[in-house]
């Protein structure tokens, strides 16, 4: 992975460059809040995407927008890189540090700011968990929807840099749906408030571009996000297929039938195994296709499209059908999903886990086509699967201590992204580009495409300072990105009448 | 054959646009025109007429997705889901009575471009969540693409999310790709009637915080009420709460809530046809429709704010009000004057938090009072540096959401 060539010129200047700092961040009575030690930045060397790893030059540790505000001024003034991070829990290298730039750690935002529960929203800083929030309004029948397998950990701050989703976006949205307003500062010191307690944006949509833009656009400092009610009852049902054909068919059959579960999700045999060894949850041995179906609502909504799914899953050939009696059972049918990864671990010394999209229907050919690629690059794979919402999360095995196997992994994972192009699809539904897709972006889109984007980011970040490296493959200087192309001898046209 | 200012295809649209950047002028954007009193007034120097980039070009009901040309008119979208039991699930509104247009003439592209919605806002989410891809040409005279055809993707900016509520200042798109949804089984709306704003807003965070998946709710006062072709209200004022679903949830949902509301006064039911009728007013402003001269303003406020909100402000200016999106959308109606009251009102909106847009008024005062709410610096500053990356030139729609943009 080729990153950035560090500035030689920055990396001389480092003692000064952490004096300064120091002197905008004094030490208080949690201790420093600039890390200049290499003992002590090494915690900071990498995310969720272990395979890659690099102490940053310094780490910060603010906790006010005023002094990211100054931070960020500093730094733009002084010709200094800075990536932000929040809990460092992206699988995509989103918050993998440069050599020669400033990390800002966002631990210290982590404080609820306001539970409005009349205007159904929560305030909350960037370094609050995600499931945080969820607890400070569970016992008033509240939760916030997005959750992300690393619920747990995972910041609501980087889950808007991230665009996070989870297991039940089809029905109640990715994070982009769920966030109201954020406060963030941008790369020149300034601070802006995008959206609030109210519905949409009264100028340009700046809050939607923000959300999902990987720590290039401005430092979030405050996000307010909308909570939802809890549904009154749940239900899951536990089906096998005996073919993916079978198991995709349902899923097409139960949409077009109108029915939007909470939540959809498909197993192979492969993953299935691996998770039913692992927390014992009852999964059907035999099948070649598991199909977790949640459906949420009221008491006789619920039982009500538990017969239909049923009754749809027959009709398309199941195997298995098994619905959840109690909450404790619906638990334990999710357990060995929520535990898919893990298992897959216990099965292997490392795996690698993809995150393409593809339109549903392209599952069986996708799938097969994978299988035939496990052939080839001599490496298993099991599937997890957001059917729902088409999100494939195929899981390389692997030992990254045979020789070769990394890189073998590595480029199965590109032919399985490509593949999901290919098809339709995208290269990333909900972990992020990061520098782990990165260079894939040229699959996906043309120059121009490319380009346009890299426009809105000198908008935010004119001296290109401000997490440089990630999602995009090419860095452009803005100057050379803002000139305007004019097409002369356009003779087409002759001169038109005026209004 | 297209001629130059009514492109039939992406690449006449790049070349015409291309030809503006060379310096030969700049343009208005329409496909259906029902909206292009919506905004300040553009004095651009052609309009260009997109009225035949037209056509669903994907529909696949089973992966509820749809792309189609940006001036595809709504009406031939709405009649295609409709054949599978499926919608625009953020109820795109219908201001042509509003603004004295006409109603077949709507297109995707406008209601994508505007970032409208109508009540079910406040569950669904606005266009602009349900747009998940386009293709347009840049200021720039420059095609691009972004987003893609499914619902989870995470790669690159999300750029569709600019594009709507952008009202075609930044590029102009040629193809659209939105989510679809199913249709519910049955719809059933409970009202209550002859509450005032304050307690309106009360019952409808009681429904809302409750968890019976309310759909839509607004409080129409007694002197909008009035305008309303639903009979519930008597004269009286009116609140209203929908129900979408299966038959059995809907029934079960309904019984719950007006155990709930009990306490709150007189409650009443609508059918499917009649509650069909209430929601389509609410969402088309139609009781502001009757009187043609008002002006008309949009408020976005904290739900729990908007009663107080538009009390405080008919105590200075006078006028009428609705309140939508469960009392966080105002809907006003006020006298015509000079400045449209946007001082006053802008006031009232601020001190809440939120912001307010003048939908009617003439071409004059739209042209003088700023009909999008006014930024703060540094965020009017970054607009105009994002409208500068796009449309450098100021070729499209110069002048629609602010005079520099």
């Amino acid at each position: 992975m080729k990153m950035p060539v560090p500035d030689a010129g920055v990396l001389a200047r480092r003692a000064e460059i952490a004096a300064e700092l120091q002197r905008i961040l004094p030490p208080d009575a949690m201790g420093r809040r600039v890390i200049v030690e290499t003992t002590e930045l090494a915690p900071y060397e990498s995310d969720g995407l272990t395979a890659y790893r690099q102490p940053p030059m310094i780490v910060v540790l603010p906790e006010t927008a005023a002094e990211v505000g100054c931070v960020l001024r500093f730094c733009r003034d002084a010709g200094v890189k800075v990536v932000p991070r929040g809990a460092g829990t992206s699988l995509s290298g989103g918050a993998l540090p440069l050599a020669d730039g400033v990390l800002v750690a966002m631990g210290r935002f982590n404080r609820i700011l306001d539970i409005d529960l009349h205007n159904r929203c929560v305030v909350a800083q960037p370094g609050v968990t995600n499931l945080a929030i969820t607890e400070s309004v569970r016992g008033r029948g509240f939760y916030y929807a997005p959750d992300p397998s690393s619920q747990i950990a995972c910041t609501i701050g980087g889950n808007v840099a991230e665009n996070s989703g989870g297991v039940h976006c089809l029905k109640y949205g990715l994070t982009t749906n769920n966030v109201l307003g954020v406060e963030m500062v941008l790369m020149s010191g300034e601070i802006v408030r995008l959206g609030g307690k109210h519905l949409d944006a009264g100028g340009l949509d700046l809050l939607g571009v923000v959300t999902g833009s990987e720590g290039l656009l401005g430092v979030i400092t405050e996000v307010t996000v909308r909570i939802l009610t809890k549904q009154a009852t749940a239900q899951a049902l536990l089906i096998g297929f005996p073919t993916l054909e079978s198991a995709g068919s349902c899923v097409a059959a139960i949409i077009g039938a109108g029915i939007i579960p909470g939540g959809m999700e498909m197993m192979d045999k492969p993953a299935t195994q691996a998770a039913e060894d692992f927390v014992h949850a009852g999964y059907p041995a035999d099948a070649a296709a598991l199909l977790i179906v949640e459906l949420d609502g009221p008491a006789p909504e619920v039982t009500a499209l538990v017969e239909r799914v049923g009754r749809l899953a027959t009709e398309v050939g199941a195997t298995s059908i098994r619905a959840s009696r109690d909450e404790a059972e619906r638990l334990r049918f999710w357990a060995g999903r929520k535990a898919a990864f893990p298992a897959v671990g216990r099965i292997s010394p490392d795996y690698y886990c993809m995150d393409g999209t593809i339109p549903r229907h392209r599952l069986p050919l996708v799938l097969g086509r994978i299988a035939e690629m496990s052939g080839r690059y001599g490496l298993r794979v099991a599937n997890v699967f957001h059917a729902g919402d088409g999100n494939l999360h195929p899981l390389i095995l692997y030992d990254a201590n045979a020789a070769g196997e990394l890189d073998k992994a590595e480029a199965f994972g590109s032919e399985i992204l490509k593949l999901c192009v290919e098809v339709g699809g995208v290269l990333t539904g909900e972990h992020g580009v990061g520098v782990e897709k990165r260079d894939l972006m040229g699959v996906m889109f043309n120059d121009e495409d490319l380009n346009q984007q890299q426009r809105l980011k000198c908008a935010f970040d004119p001296d290109g300072l401000l997490n440089p490296g990630k999602v995009y493959p090419i860095l452009h200087r803005c100057a050379e990105l803002g000139r305007v192309h004019v097409h002369r001898g356009q003779t087409r046209f002759p001169d038109l009448p005026r209004f | 054959m297209s001629t130059p200012l009514d492109p039939a295809t992406v690449d006449d649209l790049r070349d015409v646009i291309r030809w503006a950047v060379a310096g030969n002028g700049d343009f208005e954007i329409a496909a259906g025109g029902t909206k292009r009193d919506f905004g300040r007034p553009v004095t651009a120097a052609y309009q260009l007429d997109l009225g035949k980039i037209s056509g669903i070009g994907l529909y696949e009901p089973t992966e509820l997705v749809l792309s189609a040309k940006a001036a595809t008119p709504l009406s031939v979208i709405e009649e295609a889901l409709m054949d599978e039991g499926q919608r625009l699930e953020f109820e795109p509104p219908d201001w042509s009575a509003l603004l004295g247009t006409s109603p077949e003439r709507a297109t995707l592209g406008g209601v994508i471009a505007c970032n409208l919605a109508g009540p079910r806002r406040i569950k669904a989410g606005a266009a602009r969540d349900h747009v998940l891809g386009f293709e347009a040409v840049s200021g720039r005279g420059e095609v691009f693409k972004a987003g893609g055809r499914v619902v989870k993707n995470v790669t690159g900016f999300d750029l569709s999310k600019l594009m709507a509520g952008s009202f075609g200042t930044l590029a102009v798109m040629a193809d659209i790709t939105v989510k679809v949804m199913p249709m519910p089984e049955t719809t059933a709306t409970l009202t209550i009637v002859g509450l005032d704003g304050p307690t309106a807003v009360q019952a409808m965070t009681a429904a809302l915080g409750s968890p019976n998946d309310v759909s839509a709710a607004a409080h129409l006062p007694a002197d909008v009420a009035r305008h309303s072709v639903v009979a519930a209200a008597d004269g009286d004022a009116v609140t209203a709460l929908r129900l979408e679903g299966l038959a059995v949830s809907v029934q079960a949902r309904q019984a719950e809530l007006e155990r709930s509301l009990a306490g709150f006064g007189e409650l009443g039911r609508l059918g499917p046809e009649e509650s069909d009728s209430l929601w389509r007013e609410v969402r088309d402003a139609t009781p502001f429709a009757v009187v043609p001269d008002e002006q008309i303003w949009r408020l976005s406020v904290a739900p729990r704010s908007g009663a107080e909100v538009a009390t405080a402000i008919g105590a200075e200016i006078g006028g009428r009000y609705f309140l939508d999106w469960g009392g966080g959308l105002v809907w006003l109606a006020i006298a015509p004057r000079p400045d449209a009251a946007h001082n006053e009102i802008r006031r009232a909106v601020d001190a809440a938090g939120g912001h307010a847009t003048l939908i009617r008024a003439s071409t004059e005062i739209r042209a003088q009072v700023p009909v999008f709410h006014p930024e703060s610096a540094a965020l009017a500053q970054l607009s105009a540096r994002v409208k500068d990356a796009f449309d450098p030139r100021r070729v499209l729609n110069r002048g629609r959401m602010r005079p520099d943009l």
